[in-house]
């Protein structure tokens, strides 16, 4: 029984771990599917917890907060549809310096605002035992109308033509750019939900930088997941175990066991003399970050990904 | 006269973005509530000199500021020519500082110059061995390199806290950082402060080492087959494979050559500036890096420019945060912004070309 009960508990916070992923995944498909690569997520994320966070200090209301983390998300992909798309510039530079923007905004307005006391605000409701947050069932629903829309509406078939061959579909009379500008609108909002779900969903305060590169895990279970919402549900599970996987070792009295392994090896005192005698729980948390590794290793040769992704498209 | 148009361009370069960025700062400054007239001024004294600073002091500070920047922007310029859009300059410069701090014991059985030689080639060879790794899962594994270099990024952060909770803590186990290293050898400082009216001015020998890696860079991208090869492979790949260059090799060479320079930046930091080894050992030169080297224009020259620009804004940032309590994290947003605007408006004559092509 007991067993039971820590099985069900990893799997619970595995999956909590993994919601953000899951959120920022949902966009994220739907994103690349039209043929944009949007590296801004990381820096979309964070922008929504800010904002969540923020707006939740002031209203005292997460539902306020929430929406503020939605907003934020769709401004930042106003912002990178603007430049990828209108002027268009490279999708990865843009990205990327979004995200650093976003870095010193969010940077400068909390060291600003909060000098003296952190930013601490109400919590979304919690469940069962007060363990799983109102924001992680939720995210089932979004999975199923990304697939939905994907697989099942006139817009998916448009938006994958836009992803693979976009000139062909501009040929057809689809408006590529416009579909994908959408797409990034939608990308940012579910990012804003990522956001909003670090910092109000399943904590109540916000660090500086808390997204914490989960934006790019995510891209990556984008890729790991081969661009579709069941492959991509899969990898986040998983980078969301290995995630859970210090605390719930330190559960399991881990560093008990590692030390009677060391003192059976004879290697205790070697240990200690380089300061090894206890579990570097670092390692730990750089499991999630080498698991995307190796499974990008696994999965990036085939040629799943959509032919035209990342290439600007200009009408002629 | 093509001289002459080429002199010209440089020197409204050379002025406009100075003046662009102080034009940004102080929109930055309105933006954000904060007085801009005392905190541009906090700014000025901490990278000019000015009000209760010496000059040479000041300088000093800007050139410290500007040399993890300015390293880190040259790897970030030879990975972008190559089109390898790597983020990974934060990891290869934690990894180099690692590597050159877990070799600071050799002190008790070599000389003090020899040890110190021995860290900065280590350092070089850590940083290119985690830029190889990202250049080598993309070449063998076509994974990603913008994904692949923020994962190694992380990796190196928390092993360099494993390490300073580990094997490299200090002394007396307290706190998660490492023993400071012995002061044989650390870099000499260049100034004495009779020229600093008394302050301790930073200027150290490391500061050398990165100016003397511009011409090198630059000798390499524009001098040498290599060099040759990495520049077409980055602009047209299919290019170069017709002209017989092996792309992968090229690619996995530009992340190597990327990752040493940032490895270096890690042991020329440790050594010169810090002294020991921490967790917020980095505060983001190699995401910095980015900014920096497109403002640069992607060239080893122009990112020289554009590292001394940015090493003035985060020395004033520096001033400005102690005396003004002005959050340094501006820097962040100028940085920022001023990418968008280059980028931005170069995207946009590209597109004004094309069109008028038509």
């Amino acid at each position: 029984m007991h067993w039971l009960n820590f099985t069900g508990s990893v799997l619970l916070q595995s999956v909590i771990s993994a919601t953000p992923l899951l959120y920022a995944a949902a966009g994220e498909i739907l994103v690349q599917r039209s043929g944009m690569v949007n590296v801004g997520l990381e820096g979309m994320m964070l922008g929504g917890a800010f904002a969540a966070s923020l707006t939740a200090y002031y209203t005292h209301s997460t539902l306020a907060g929430l929406l503020a983390a939605l907003l934020a998300g769709i401004v930042l992909a106003m912002l990178l549809g603007l430049f990828t798309l209108k002027i268009p510039a490279d999708q990865i530079v843009i990205g990327v310096v979004l995200n650093l923007l976003v870095l010193g905004i969010t940077g400068t307005l909390y060291r600003l605002l909060f000098t003296q006391h952190r930013l601490i605000t109400v919590q979304m409701p919690l469940y069962f035992h007060k363990s799983l947050p109102l924001l992680t069932p939720c995210v089932a629903p979004c999975m199923l109308l990304v697939g939905w829309v994907l697989y099942k509406t006139r817009l998916g078939l448009a938006l994958r033509a836009c992803g693979e061959n976009p000139e062909s579909a501009g040929a057809a009379g689809i408006r590529v750019n416009l579909i994908r500008f959408c797409m990034l609108l939608w990308g940012g909002c579910m990012a804003g939900m990522a956001g909003a779900f670090l910092s109000i969903g399943n904590g109540s305060a916000f660090a500086e930088n808390m997204s914490a590169g989960r934006g790019f895990i995510a891209l990556a279970v984008v890729t790991a997941g081969r661009w579709t919402p069941g492959g991509c549900t899969l990898a986040a599970l998983i980078f969301g175990f290995a995630g859970v996987l210090n605390f719930e070792g330190q559960a399991i009295g881990l560093g008990a066991r590692y030390r009677a392994l060391l003192a059976h090896m004879h290697l205790l005192d070697a240990a200690k003399h380089f300061n090894l005698a206890h579990i570097p729980y670092n390692l730990f948390l750089a499991l999630p970050y080498a698991a995307t590794l190796f499974l990008l290793m696994g999965t990036s040769r085939s040629t799943a990904a959509p032919a035209a992704l990342g290439r600007p498209y200009r009408r002629n | 006269m093509k001289l002459l148009k080429r002199l010209g361009k440089a020197l409204l370069l050379l002025s406009a973005y100075p003046c662009g960025l102080i034009a940004l700062l102080w929109f930055t400054f309105v933006l954000f509530h904060i007085p801009p007239g005392p905190a541009l001024h906090a700014y000025k004294n901490g990278a000019l000199g000015g009000g209760n600073f010496n000059t040479f002091y000041s300088l000093s500070e800007t050139l410290v500021e500007a040399t993890p920047l300015l390293l880190t922007g040259l790897s970030i310029v030879v990975a972008w020519q190559a089109g390898m859009f790597s983020i990974g300059g934060e990891g290869q410069l934690l990894m180099g500082a690692l590597t050159a701090m877990s070799l600071a014991w050799l002190v008790h059985y070599l000389p003090a110059p020899l040890v110190t030689l021995i860290m900065v080639c280590a350092s070089i060879a850590a940083g290119a061995l985690w830029g190889g790794a990202a250049g080598w899962l993309r070449v063998k594994f076509n994974v990603q390199e913008v994904i692949s270099t923020i994962m190694l990024n992380y990796l190196a952060l928390y092993l360099v806290g494993a390490a300073v909770q580990g094997p490299l803590q200090e002394r007396s186990r307290s706190g998660p950082e490492s023993d400071l290293l012995p002061d044989k050898l650390l870099f000499a400082h260049l100034l004495p402060p009779a020229v600093t009216g008394g302050m301790i001015a930073r200027l150290h020998t490391g500061v050398l080492i990165a100016l003397a890696a511009v011409p090198v860079v630059w000798l390499y991208l524009y001098r040498t087959r290599q060099g040759f090869a990495l520049r077409l492979t980055g602009s047209n790949s299919n290019a170069a494979r017709c002209a017989g260059y092996s792309v992968s090799k090229t690619r996995l060479q530009a992340m190597l050559f990327s990752g040493a320079l940032c490895g270096l930046a890690g042991s020329v930091q440790l050594l010169g500036v810090a002294s020991r080894l921490d967790q917020g050992f980095s505060p983001g030169w190699g995401y910095s890096a980015i900014p920096v080297a497109l403002m640069g224009g992607l060239a080893p020259g122009g990112t020289l420019l554009s590292a001394l620009f940015f090493g003035a804004l985060t020395a004033g940032a520096n001033n400005a945060e102690r005396l003004a309590s002005v959050p340094a994290e501006v820097v962040n947003i100028v940085q920022a912004a001023a990418v968008l605007a280059v980028v931005g408006i170069h995207a946009w004559q590209n597109r004004a070309q094309l069109h008028a092509g038509e």
